[in-house]
């Protein structure tokens, strides 16, 4: 029936894939979720830009003026030492994007490169690479970490953001591997080796291409853990060394009994902030998924 | 007559407007009848079929009546419609074969249709089950196995035994053919027939776009064309003297056993039925039709051109009114 | 002259479902595919005639038996030595619109040769190559260049996707089931068009479940049963005279538009006469059983992958297809399995 009504309708009978940028503009636009969620990370991110260019302090400067309550010269206060959290807040912030940017990225670069190989090619290399993945999931990373760690003399941005790609690529390559063994089997795919086409420019162009919308919302997903990832690390204590971030000042006002003496300013707003970073990415996922995939659409 | 469809017309709502994918369809069927509906993809069949049994969201009604057994079906009212699915009228929609749930027996299937539809006396309706299985040459097993374990044509059949179960007035058989192997497909043929001789069903519409079979089966042919009737007659008289060009077009491309390329060769239809979003005024079919002529710029009626037989073309009702005419003259002289 | 010869091509399938065990898709299958002639094979489904496509084309290797193109073995074929074989030989698949990559424009399945065999064709020769192909196939270039597939009706994608195969020096063409999902009315353009192109020298295999359609267009015809042959030979003895009992009961099975199976009304019909009505039906479901204890059989001898490892000779026991014997000449006839 529905192939009926689509000859009828002269729609494309594939969702998502092949239909005009414009449809997704046209849905996109009218999706509550994903203009809602996109808006709000829009907003954070333009705050991580702008934000510490209006801080009056550094985010370690040490102004003197040790817990005083949110107004005036510190907008959000100051914790124990006298550093001005707005300014941590917002120099924070843009670290816990950027660690959040390493981290999906290099997830998705090791994911995407084993799943597709895995995929393709099937067989013992499939094996192998499939019981690395379960190794690779069952290490405890948290302990991994402070292994590692205990071994460098300090840990940066860029080591964080590597470790975490590291370790949670499995998920993407399990994913892309399940599509491009879906797909490769499909006749298009028959068709490009028929045309001589080699296996990478296959892939490249006519799986990967077919998988965007689901690459899209993986990555997104991707960012979104790290992210959360990252700052549980820094809240441990096992973050950069030599940076402030949402989780570092969470860690700073627990170590300092933030909680106990009421000094709400210190650990409110980072929690709160990276709940809207994480909050937002994923409803504007459901929102993108919604777009991508019509039946999911209650019209 | 057991079954009436007086000027039906179904749109379906898209971005662009409603697009009319039935337009002002009439027929009738009579007790016991078998009729075919056949046209190829983007002639509404499909559509017309199931709108007699189950309007989606995206469909609707928009204008005309159904009668089933001398009352007539709410087709428009998806809720009025429940308890007459299954007892008046029933579907086996296109692709039922692979929609059947993997997680359930078969049997279970059955027994959780009958609570759905509150059957009372559900055992006596399981031995009727059980004999109509065996009617048809399916093991009693059949119940305790998954549809997985089932080849095409078995699933086919548990699935025509479910929709006529509970004896429906009206059976809409939409593809039900197709996709089955050659000797399958002759098995679910004598099915239906074999259904209608002993009264499980009263009527038949079967929806396809395969006229061999429906050769067999099909005691009248409807044909349609890009949402309209163009012609419905015996099935004697569609396949040997059609009076509507698609149709007689339609016969002429149909390849058949024992006639090879270099003895005849077959003609197709060139072009493409045109798109029922902005469809063309007048007739149709007038821009493949080898016999257009200007007339063909209006709506030719779907009228009754002989006994039992109803047309719509310009050029068909002409030479019937020619063809009396002269009668008429030669009567006077 | 470029002949494709099968010999002996065998293809078993580890099955995945809980009994385990190989599915024998074919069996010791041997053919020639000569020079502008059409071959017909038919089958239903398991019957193993798609397999056999694709084991021609090299998109699945077989487990025994060898094919030649040209007297060389296409097994041993390296990337490039695959990518002239294609040069030479193509196929078509069931569903035109799957062969397409849907977020790409259909012309795209042009450019796709083009890489590979013409890369340093001008634009100019290409457009000229490309409207030469177009015609070949009795399609208008405006109405098919620059569209999306879902743009193109079933009859128009697959012109073109002969098309792509008219742009290379195709000397084989693989047609699977070409016609099985186009109308009625686009059917018999693009049969008209197989056989305009045999006549011109293309050899083609034209795999199909239609016993009316393989009869119209093919000059010789193969008989495919749970991966093994069963019939075969010229087209007219194959029809004419059918041998075999599964010939026999396909042939009775067809609905043909004039002539009605034999069959016994039920109703006012005593009911010795009624239980014949249902002997017809239920005999064909016990062909269908006797076909899934041939399986089962053939299953059985192999048991789990534990007897393949131990008895090589069981399995090619096991894989022997029925001995083909001749009737009369071009005429081949398998013994009863």
């Amino acid at each position: 029936m529905s192939t009926a009504v689509s000859e009828i309708l002269d729609e494309p009978k594939t969702p998502a894939v092949g239909r005009k940028r414009s449809d997704f503009v046209y849905y996109g636009l009218r999706n509550k979720k994903l203009v809602f969620g996109l808006g709000l990370e829009l907003l954070l991110v333009l705050f991580a830009i702008i934000g510490p260019m209006l801080a009056k302090y550094g985010p370690q400067t040490l102004t003197g003026a040790q817990l005083h309550h949110p107004g005036g010269t510190y907008w959000l206060g100051t914790d124990s030492l006298g550093e001005d959290v707005y300014s941590q807040l917002a120099n924070g912030i843009r670290e816990s994007y950027l660690v959040g940017a390493l981290g999906a990225v290099s997830a998705a670069v090791v994911g995407m490169t084993l799943g597709f190989t895995a995929g393709w090619r099937g067989g013992i290399l499939d094996e192998v690479l499939q019981m690395v993945t379960n190794i690779i999931v069952m290490l405890p990373s948290l302990v991994l970490l402070v292994v590692i760690g205990s071994y460098l003399n300090s840990r940066s941005v860029l080591f964080e953001g590597v470790f975490i790609g590291l370790t949670t690529w499995p998920w993407v390559a399990r994913a892309v591997r399940a599509q491009t063994f879906s797909l490769r089997s499909r006749e298009f795919v028959e068709m490009a080796k028929l045309s001589g086409k080699r296996p990478l420019e296959i892939i490249v162009r006519d799986i990967a291409p077919n998988m965007a919308s689901y690459l899209f919302l993986v990555v997104i997903l991707l960012f979104g853990s790290s992210m959360l990832l990252a700052a549980s690390y820094d809240f441990l204590g096992l973050g950069p060394s030599n940076t402030v971030s949402l989780g570092w000042m969470m860690n700073q006002a627990t170590q300092n009994a933030a909680l106990l003496y009421r000094e709400w300013w210190w650990f409110v707003p980072p929690g709160a902030v990276l709940t809207a970073m994480v909050a937002a990415l994923l409803v504007a996922n459901v929102g993108l998924d919604e777009v991508f995939n019509p039946k999911l659409r209650q019209q | 007559m057991s079954v009436s469809v007086q000027n039906l017309s179904v749109a379906y709502r898209s971005r662009r407007g409603d697009v009319t994918a039935v337009d002002n369809v009439s027929f009738a069927l009579a007790d016991g009848e078998i009729m075919g509906l056949a046209g190829e993809s983007g002639s509404g069949k499909s559509t017309l079929g199931n709108a007699l049994v189950y309007l989606d969201q995206r469909m609707k009604a928009t204008g005309g009546t159904v009668t089933v057994d001398g009352r007539e079906l709410p087709i428009a009212d998806t809720r009025a419609m429940r308890p007459l699915r299954m007892t008046e009228v029933s579907l086996v929609p296109q692709y039922a074969m692979s929609a059947l749930p993997p997680t359930r027996k078969i049997g279970k299937l059955m027994t959780d249709l009958l609570k759905s539809h509150r059957v009372g006396d559900q055992r006596a309706v399981m031995t009727e089950l059980k004999r109509r299985l065996e009617l048809i040459g399916l093991r009693e097993d059949v119940l305790d196995k998954y549809s997985f374990e089932l080849s095409g044509g078995m699933r086919q059949r548990v699935t025509i035994i479910m929709s006529t179960l509970l004896n429906p007035s009206l059976l809409i058989a939409d593809e039900v053919t197709s996709a089955l192997d050659v000797s399958t497909q002759r098995a679910v043929g004598e099915m239906l027939l074999e259904f209608r001789d002993r009264g499980f069903v009263k009527s038949v519409i079967t929806i396809t776009h395969d006229l061999a079979i429906l050769a067999q089966i099909a005691d009248s042919i409807a044909i349609m064309y890009a949402g309209r009737l163009a012609e419905r007659a015996s099935t004697d008289a569609i396949v040997n003297s059609p009076l509507h060009p698609y149709t007689q077009a339609l016969i002429a491309s149909l390849p058949e056993v024992g006639v090879r390329h270099d003895q005849v060769t077959l003609t197709g239809i060139p072009g493409r039925p045109p798109s029922l979003v902005s469809p063309p005024a007048g007739c149709r079919f007038r821009e493949r039709c080898p016999f257009a002529f200007d007339k063909c710029t209006q709506t030719p009626p779907f009228v009754e051109i002989e006994p039992g037989h109803t047309v719509a073309c310009w050029k068909a009702s002409d030479e019937r009114g020619a063809a009396a005419g002269r009668a008429g003259q030669e009567q006077a002289v | 002259m470029s002949t494709l010869k099968v010999d002996q091509v065998s293809k078993l399938y580890r099955a995945t479902s809980r009994a385990g065990g190989l599915t024998p898709a074919l069996r010791k299958v041997s053919f020639d595919l000569p020079p502008g002639e059409v071959i017909s094979l038919i089958g239903e489904s398991g019957s193993g005639k798609t397999t056999i496509g694709k084991v021609l084309l090299r998109l699945v290797q077989p487990t025994s038996g060898t094919v030649t193109f040209d007297g060389k073995d296409i097994a041993g074929y390296s990337q490039r030595g695959l990518r002239e074989y294609y040069r030479y030989v193509q196929g078509v698949f069931q569903d035109p619109f799957s062969s397409y990559n849907p977020i790409y424009r259909a012309d795209r399945v042009f450019d796709l040769v083009r890489g590979a065999y013409f890369p340093k064709i001008s634009a100019g020769d290409w457009s000229a190559k490309i409207e030469a192909a177009l015609d070949a196939v009795a399609l208008n270039p405006a109405d098919v260049l620059g569209k999306y597939p879902h743009q193109l009706s079933g009859g128009q994608q697959q012109r073109l996707l002969i098309a792509r195969a008219l742009l290379l020096d195709v000397k084989v063409l693989i047609a699977d089931e070409i016609i099985s999902m186009l109308d009625a009315s686009t059917r018999v353009d693009v049969l008209n068009l197989l056989v305009k192109l045999k006549r011109q020298g293309l050899a083609i295999l034209f795999i199909t479940h239609d016993l009316s359609l393989g009869n119209y267009v093919s000059d010789r015809t193969i008989i495919l049963r749970h991966g093994a042959i069963v019939e075969m030979g010229a087209t007219e003895k194959i029809f004419g005279n059918p041998q075999h009992d599964y010939t026999r009961m396909l042939l009775s099975a067809v609905p043909e538009l004039h002539k009605k199976w034999q069959r016994t009304p039920v109703g006012a019909v005593p009911a010795a006469v009624a239980a014949s009505t249902l002997t017809q039906a239920s005999l064909l479901d016990e062909l269908t059983h006797a076909e899934q204890v041939v399986k089962r059989d053939l299953r059985a001898v192999f048991g789990g992958s534990r007897a393949v490892a131990s008895g090589k000779s069981q399995v090619a026991v096991a894989l022997e297809p029925p001995t083909l014997r001749e009737f009369e000449p071009d005429h081949q006839v398998a013994d009863p399995e």
